[in-house]
Parts: C-alpha cells; sequence; structure tokens
C-alpha cells in the first residue's frame, strides 16, 4: 500500500479496534460477544437473499437499534422533545415509553441548550444517552455542547472523562419547510475533532451505525434523514439479531462498476444508485456506487482503491458546495489519487442559496437522479 | 469567549473612546460602596445584593411559601364586568371591530386548516383560543411600536392593519407576497406595519426584541423629540424553556431596554403540557427574578388584555425605558400545526369543555349582547361577510401570479453579486434560446423581470 494511504488506513485499523476492544457493562458483554462486522471484502456482497430477508422501513430500523440497546445496557436513555408521550415527532421512538419507562424515555422543555447540556453531563458521569433533536435545524441552538463540550472534554481533562453520547436526528432538507428548516450540517460536525459522524442510508445502514454509535465510548452524531424514514429496504436475517453493528468508517459499496465512481452518503446513495441504472440502460456505462456510511472516519481506502479501478470520481451530497464533504474528498482525491484519475473529479451538491420555499425552487436546489446521470454521462463524455 | 481574558481596564477604555454612549453607560455602573457595616444597620452592601439584611435563621425559601400570581381579569366567563372600576374606553363600534377581528382570525384559521388538508398549502398554524391576546394587545399599542411576533399572533396582524389580500399572499406565496414567497405560511412580515417577519427557529425574536428596544431606546436618547416607543415581543410558554428566553429578559432589565414581553401560556407546547415544561409558578414569576415589573392576565378577556399592555406600555416608558412582562393565561383549543394531532396527547372532551366554557370570542360576545350592542343576527351577518371575503381572497391569490423570476436571485446579499449577475444572464439567455422548454408564464412578467437591470 503506498505511503499516502497510511492515515486513512491507521484511521481505519484504530476505529475498528476501539469498538472491539471497548469495555463493556456486564449486561451486555453477551451481546458484544460475537459480534458482526460487514468488513473488508464481504463489503462488496449486496443484500442477504432468501429465507429470513424481511421489509424494514428506516424507521423501523431506528427503532429497533434503540430498543435493543436500551434493553441491553441500563446506562443508554433517551431524551429530547416528544420523544416519549408523543412517540417522537416522527415516530422513530414509537412504543420506547411503554416498553422501558420513564426513566429511560425522557420528554424534555423546549430547550435544546438545556437538555443537550444535561444529556453531556449524564454522558459524562457515566450513562450513555441518546440526544434526540426533532431536526439537526435546532440542534445549533445546543451546538456549543456539542462541539466545545462533547467533543473535546475527554482531551482536555487528560483522558479521565468519556463522553458515550449519541446524537441523533434528521439531517438536511425536507419537504416545504423553508431556509431555516433545510440545512445538511454532516460538514458542520464533521469537521470538529473529537467527533464520529455518520449518515445512515438504508434500514441495515440506520440499524447498524446507530447500535454502533450508542456503544461506541466517543461522542457520535447520527445524521439521519426525514424523507428516508418511510422506505423500506429489505433487512437480513444477520441484521435483524441484535448483535448487528456497523463498523465507522467503513463504507460499503452498493453497486460495483468499472467506468465511474459515484461517492455519496444519506438519501443521495439512492439517487446514485438510480442514476447509476440508467447510465447502465442509455450509454452502457458501468458506475459503481460507494455508500460512505460513515462521514467521519471517512473511508478514504475505498475510495481510492475504486478510483484505481474506474479512474473517474464522481461525488453526490446535497450539503452546500462550499466547504462541504464532497470538498473534502475531492481535496482528498487529489491528494492520495491523483495519478489515478484520467479526468478531475467532480460534484454534485445542494446548490448554493438560502432553500427556496417556492417546490420547483426547492427540487432544483438540490441533486436529482436525472442530474446525477446527466452529469455523469458528461464527464465520461457519452 | 475570549473576551472573558481581556483585563477589565482595557473594556473600560474601549467603552470611554465610544463618545455618544458614554453617558448611558456611566450611568449604569454602580459605584461600589464601602463593604464595611455602618453602625446601626443590619446590612453590608454585598455588590450582589445591596440591601439583604442578615438573620440568625438558617432557612431556605421554598416555592410553596408564596402563593400562585394573581390573574387579572375585567369581565368574567359569563361577559359580566367584575372590575367595578371598570368602563370601556373605546366606542361600541370600535368594540365591534376588535371582535370582528378575531372573529375574521378564527375563521381563516378553520378555512386554511382545512385548506393544507386539501393539500393547496405545505402548512398552517392555528390560533383557536388565543385571538384575544393577539388583538387585544395590538388594539392599545402605538402603530409604531416595534413587533415581534412568534408564530400564533394572526391576530395581532390582523388589528395593526393587515389586509385579506396580504395574509393570502403570504400563505399562497404570490407575486403580493411581501415576503417574496420564500418562507413556509403563517410567517407574516410587515415594514409598513413595524412587524418584523416571523423567523422559525424558537425564542430567538426574544433577545433581538430586547436589541430593538435598546436601540428604540439610543434613538429617544439622541432625539429627545421623537416620539416615544417600546419593542413588543410575542412568545410562547415553551419558548420561555430555551435560553434566549433568560438571556433576553436579563439584557432588558440590565440595559433598562423599553420593552413589553407578552407571554401566551396556552398550556402545551406542541405535546409538551406545561407540567413537563417547568415546575414554577409558571412565565410571571420569572420576570420577577430577573428584576422586571411582571402581571399574569386571563388572556381569554379582551379587556384585562388591554387594560395591562396599556399600562405596560407606559411603565416600559417610564425613566428611560424598563422592560416589562405579561403573562396572558390562555388555552391552546387547535392543534399545534397542520403537522400535529393534539388528541394523541390530550382528551377530545378536555378541549371542547375549553372551547365552550371560557373561549375568548365568546366571552366579548357575551359582554356585547349584555349591553346592547351585538345579537344573534348580527353575529350571523358578521360570519357569514367575513367568510366570503375571506374565500374570494383566498381564490384570488391562489390563482395569482408566483413572484418575478428574477427574485430568486435577489436579497441573498444587499446588491447582486457578480456570480449571481452571471447566473441571471445566463438564465435569460436559457430562456430565450428554448421559449418552448420554459413554462414562464406563471411568474410575475414572465421573462421580463431578467432583462431589467
Amino acid at each position: 500500500m503506498s505511503r499516502f494511504l497510511r492515515p486513512a488506513a491507521r484511521l481505519a485499523v484504530s476505529t475498528r479496534a476501539a469498538a472491539i476492544t471497548k469495555k463493556a457493562s456486564p449486561s451486555f458483554t453477551q451481546a458484544i460477544a460475537r459480534p458482526v462486522y460487514f468488513g473488508g471484502s464481504s463489503q462488496n456482497r449486496s443484500y442477504a437473499e432468501g429465507a429470513g430477508v424481511k421489509e424494514y422501513t428506516v424507521r423501523d430500523a431506528l427503532n429497533e437499534a434503540l430498543a435493543e440497546e436500551l434493553e441491553s445496557n441500563p446506562k443508554v436513555f433517551i431524551l429530547g422533545e416528544e420523544v416519549a408521550q408523543y412517540n417522537g415527532a416522527y415516530k422513530v421512538t414509537k412504543g420506547l415509553l411503554d416498553r422501558f419507562g420513564e426513566k429511560r424515555v425522557i420528554d424534555t422543555p423546549i430547550t435544546e441548550m438545556g437538555f443537550t447540556g444535561l444529556a453531556v453531563g449524564a454522558a459524562l458521569s457515566g450513562l450513555h444517552p441518546v440526544c434526540e433533536f426533532m431536526t439537526f435545524n435546532f440542534a445549533m441552538q445546543a451546538i456549543d455542547h456539542v462541539v466545545n463540550s462533547a467533543a473535546k472534554t475527554l482531551y482536555m481533562s487528560g483522558g479521565i472523562q468519556p463522553c458515550n453520547i449519541t446524537f441523533r436526528g434528521p439531517n438536511g432538507f425536507a419537504a416545504g419547510v423553508a431556509a431555516q428548516h433545510s440545512q445538511d450540517y454532516s460538514a458542520w460536525y464533521g469537521s470538529i475533532p473529537g467527533l464520529k459522524v455518520v449518515s445512515p442510508w438504508s434500514a441495515e445502514d440506520a440499524k447498524g451505525l446507530l447500535k454502533a454509535a450508542i456503544r461506541d465510548p466517543n461522542p457520535v452524531v447520527v445524521l439521519e434523514n426525514e424523507l428516508m424514514y418511510g422506505q423500506s429496504f429489505p433487512m437480513s436475517e444477520a441484521a435483524q439479531k441484535d448483535d448487528f453493528v456497523l463498523p465507522f468508517g467503513k463504507a460499503k459499496i452498493e453497486r460495483a462498476g468499472k467506468d465511474i465512481t459515484i461517492v455519496s452518503m444519506s438519501r443521495c446513495v439512492g439517487q446514485a444508485l438510480t442514476a447509476a441504472e440508467t447510465l447502465q440502460k442509455s450509454y452502457g456505462v458501468d458506475a459503481e456506487v460507494i455508500n460512505l456510511r460513515s462521514i467521519k472516519p471517512l473511508d478514504l481506502d475505498s475510495i481510492v482503491q475504486s478510483i484505481k479501478k474506474t479512474h473517474r470520481l464522481l461525488v453526490v451530497e446535497s450539503g452546500y458546495p462550499a466547504f462541504g464533504v464532497s470538498a473534502e474528498i475531492l481535496a482528498l482525491a487529489m491528494e492520495y489519487a491523483f495519478d489515478y484519475l484520467d479526468g478531475p473529479a467532480q460534484r454534485v451538491t445542494g446548490a448554493e442559496v438560502p432553500t427556496p420555499y417556492a417546490q420547483g425552487l426547492e427540487e432544483m436546489s438540490f441533486p436529482t437522479e436525472q442530474l446525477i446521470a446527466d452529469f455523469a454521462a458528461k464527464m465520461l463524455r457519452v | 469567549m475570549s473576551s472573558r481574558v481581556i483585563p477589565r481596564a482595557s473594556i473600560r477604555r474601549l467603552a470611554a473612546s465610544t463618545k455618544p454612549c458614554v453617558s448611558v453607560i456611566s450611568k449604569s455602573i454602580r459605584s461600589a460602596g464601602s463593604l464595611s457595616q455602618r453602625p446601626n444597620s443590619n446590612f453590608v452592601s454585598f455588590p450582589g445584593a445591596l440591601k439583604s439584611s442578615f438573620t440568625s435563621s438558617l432557612k431556605f425559601e421554598t416555592p410553596d411559601s408564596y402563593t400562585a400570581l394573581q390573574t387579572y381579569r375585567v369581565v368574567d366567563q359569563d361577559g359580566q364586568i367584575v372590575d367595578p372600576s371598570f368602563s370601556p374606553d373605546i366606542s361600541d363600534e370600535t368594540v365591534i371591530k376588535l371582535y370582528k377581528d378575531m372573529l375574521f382570525i378564527s375563521i381563516m384559521d378553520l378555512i386554511m386548516f382545512d385548506a393544507q388538508r386539501q393539500g393547496r398549502l405545505s402548512f398552517y398554524m392555528v390560533s383557536a383560543g388565543e385571538e384575544a391576546v393577539s388583538v387585544g394587545s395590538s388594539s392599545v399599542l402605538d402603530k409604531e411600536d416595534v413587533v415581534f411576533c412568534q408564530y400564533r399572533e394572526q391576530g395581532f396582524f390582523k388589528e395593526r392593519g393587515f389586509t385579506t389580500e396580504q395574509f393570502m399572499s403570504q400563505l399562497f406565496a404570490n407575486k403580493k407576497d411581501s415576503g417574496r414567497g420564500r418562507n413556509m405560511p403563517v410567517h407574516y412580515g410587515s415594514k409598513e406595519l413595524n412587524i418584523h417577519t416571523v423567523s422559525s427557529p424558537l425564542a430567538t425574536q426574544l433577545p433581538q426584541a430586547s436589541g430593538a428596544a435598546y436601540a428604540l431606546k439610543l434613538q429617544k436618547l439622541q432625539d429627545p423629540s421623537s416620539k416615544p416607543r417600546v419593542a413588543v415581543v410575542f412568545f410562547g410558554e415553551g419558548a420561555a424553556s430555551e435560553g434566549d428566553f433568560h438571556a433576553a429578559l436579563n439584557i432588558a432589565a440590565t440595559r433598562s431596554c423599553p420593552i413589553v414581553f407578552i407571554c401566551r401560556n396556552n398550556g402545551f407546547a406542541i405535546s409538551t403540557p406545561t407540567l413537563d415544561q417547568y415546575r414554577g409558578d409558571g412565565i410571571a414569576s420569572r420576570g420577577i427574578g430577573y428584576g422586571i415589573d411582571t402581571i399574569r392576565v386571563d388572556g381569554n378577556d379582551i379587556w384585562a388584555v388591554r387594560e395591562a399592555t396599556k399600562k405596560a406600555r407606559a411603565m416600559a416608558l417610564e425613566g428611560g425605558g424598563k422592560p416589562v412582562l405579561i403573562e396572558a393565561m390562555t388555552y391552546r383549543v387547535s392543534h399545534h400545526s397542520t403537522s400535529d394531532d393534539s388528541f394523541a396527547y390530550r382528551a377530545r372532551v378536555e378541549v371542547e369543555d375549553w372551547k365552550r366554557r371560557d373561549n375568548p370570542l365568546t366571552r366579548l360576545r357575551k359582554w356585547m349582547e349584555a349591553k346592547g350592542c351585538w345579537d344573534e343576527t348580527k353575529e350571523k351577518d358578521a360570519r357569514t361577510d367575513l367568510r366570503k371575503e375571506i374565500l374570494k381572497a383566498f381564490g384570488e391569490a391562489e390563482r395569482e401570479k408566483k413572484p418575478p423570476i428574477a427574485t430568486m436571485f435577489e436579497d441573498i446579499y444587499e446588491e447582486l453579486t457578480e456570480d449571481l449577475k452571471e447566473q441571471k444572464e445566463q438564465l435569460r439567455t436559457m430562456l430565450e434560446k428554448y421559449p418552448e422548454e420554459y413554462e414562464v408564464g406563471s411568474f410575475d412578467g414572465g421573462i421580463d423581470s431578467l432583462k431589467a437591470k
């Protein structure tokens, strides 16, 4: 492996080691005794087929992940606005209050600053809170606690105060909620040393990443997507088990191909897959689609391996173009894979405008399947 | 944050160098007296509590040792006057106008809620049960007082003069919307009426209103002949849990800002009941903690709201300015918004009970009927007329053209930046080159707006 790849490889190794060797409380030692990791070469395989595969919505997958972690570890609890009585603004925490009681599933006053601070304090005192934001747009009220306290206290305390906390909620744009409610915070949290940031697409992603986030001893930000909650995906038998977790820093190749690498995350992965099918049908182009899953740490290794194969890179995200996740990936591609590229690496992103309320303009502000396919075709000159 | 480590002296120097503010600042700096206990005095002037006397009994204050603050009302549920000293300060015609404003809002809410359910707009928020707070307070303020609303103050806009067309234009985001179709529905705003545009993030309007009040105070200092004005800000009891609320009250008190804080305590913050929201005596008790003059009023009694707001405004202007807090107690009869089904967390019968037993509209109606200026026929006619008026504006607004295409490049910055100008030009060329490909007829002025310099 080239010397250039060492930083990323080291990152991947260290995160996996951390996930496996982390201290487990007695009650769920059993649960992590045989963790199911889809690591290494098995990343390439698609969903298991046949008996045992069930359809799960992303909402159900998240709900199951929360229920399993609440069940297996008494230190885990959930708090946020309307998570208990009302079952969550998007029904992700449905039934959890009835099952685990009001000490584990807690409705808070409308004070992001207050309940995030409370959650961070509880984590610094040894509990494992899951802090739900009704949307990450509201989390700006609380970002000081996330960035300055959760992410930095382990370091600033000389390693004596770990902060095992999970921040989760819908991120990015929804529909018809205008500029102040339609932002993607991947790049914001992704730029902070001390945080881990994941962004699930499918039901398996959602369950595996959320469970890993809750178990991870570090503060983890789980950026979900409101528009994905109701979507169904097949869930393999392994993923339905309560010991299913996904490793951080490992991307998944959702579709293997040889002509162009399309790197994406969250909802855009589905769009990229559709675009890949269009490319196949219309131009006979075989696109490889990588689902990042994890934004920080970033699986540079998989991206570079893919570029070596396809020699073209297109990054798709719904965040703003300036100083964004795709900007970072393009920069990394320049640093670590420049010699393998046959043309400039490119990106399709959200438009650099305050998100319009007007439906037509809103649709044009974010990547569409057609746009991705057209852009890739242009890059390949087909 | 870094300013915390700047030596104090340098801040003083900084302050001293800003000439016009010197008088304001020096007045508010408390002179630190001697800490020694004077003869025959049972206190020392701690800088943080100037007149606190010493005691030898170890006793904690508990909230239980105080009775709940009283709720001021003028007219009871049956429309009977309970304050004998009260006599209306407005003519019957004006009372009827206020009643019709409240009625207008309640009818518009029903129509728009259903319209949202039919998919004709993306979102809506109703204010049933809270019409008296918004309409009543607006009716006694000066039209030039600067106002920040939360999102349930349609009544304030209506009373101050927002027209049916303006409401509908905002809701349907058409070319007549002064917000140029960029906001979610109910995010009204009006420069002419001195009401800041409603902003989605919760409670941010509170410290901003303190800032507006401070600006008004400075303007008055610089030009003593100018009209005295106050800032007014609305918020719910849920928003009062946000840190912004505490910051706003504290800064307004310490800077002596002429501001009236009006809390609509309607019992619910979306689904969260007040019991889960706070444990003190409502929001009013907090005002006192911040050293702010405070009153609690019956928010279903428009007369009480009027009397309290009138007096609060006068107090806020006393002695160069000070904040005043009004907590108006109501009940949110409606769902939180069209995204909410409140029967999931409260009993339908409870809501029906409130609707019937204590509704601001019926209360004023009973008062008017007792006075002899209103009856069943007038009620029926008013409802029919208002409904007609709203539906007419509804239809027109829905059919109205959308804002000009060029507006999508504007207002991101004060002036069009070079790249925005280029993009605008590019769009024009594209539309002119492929006229069959683009439907621009539904936008005001079609392609022409892109041609204007």
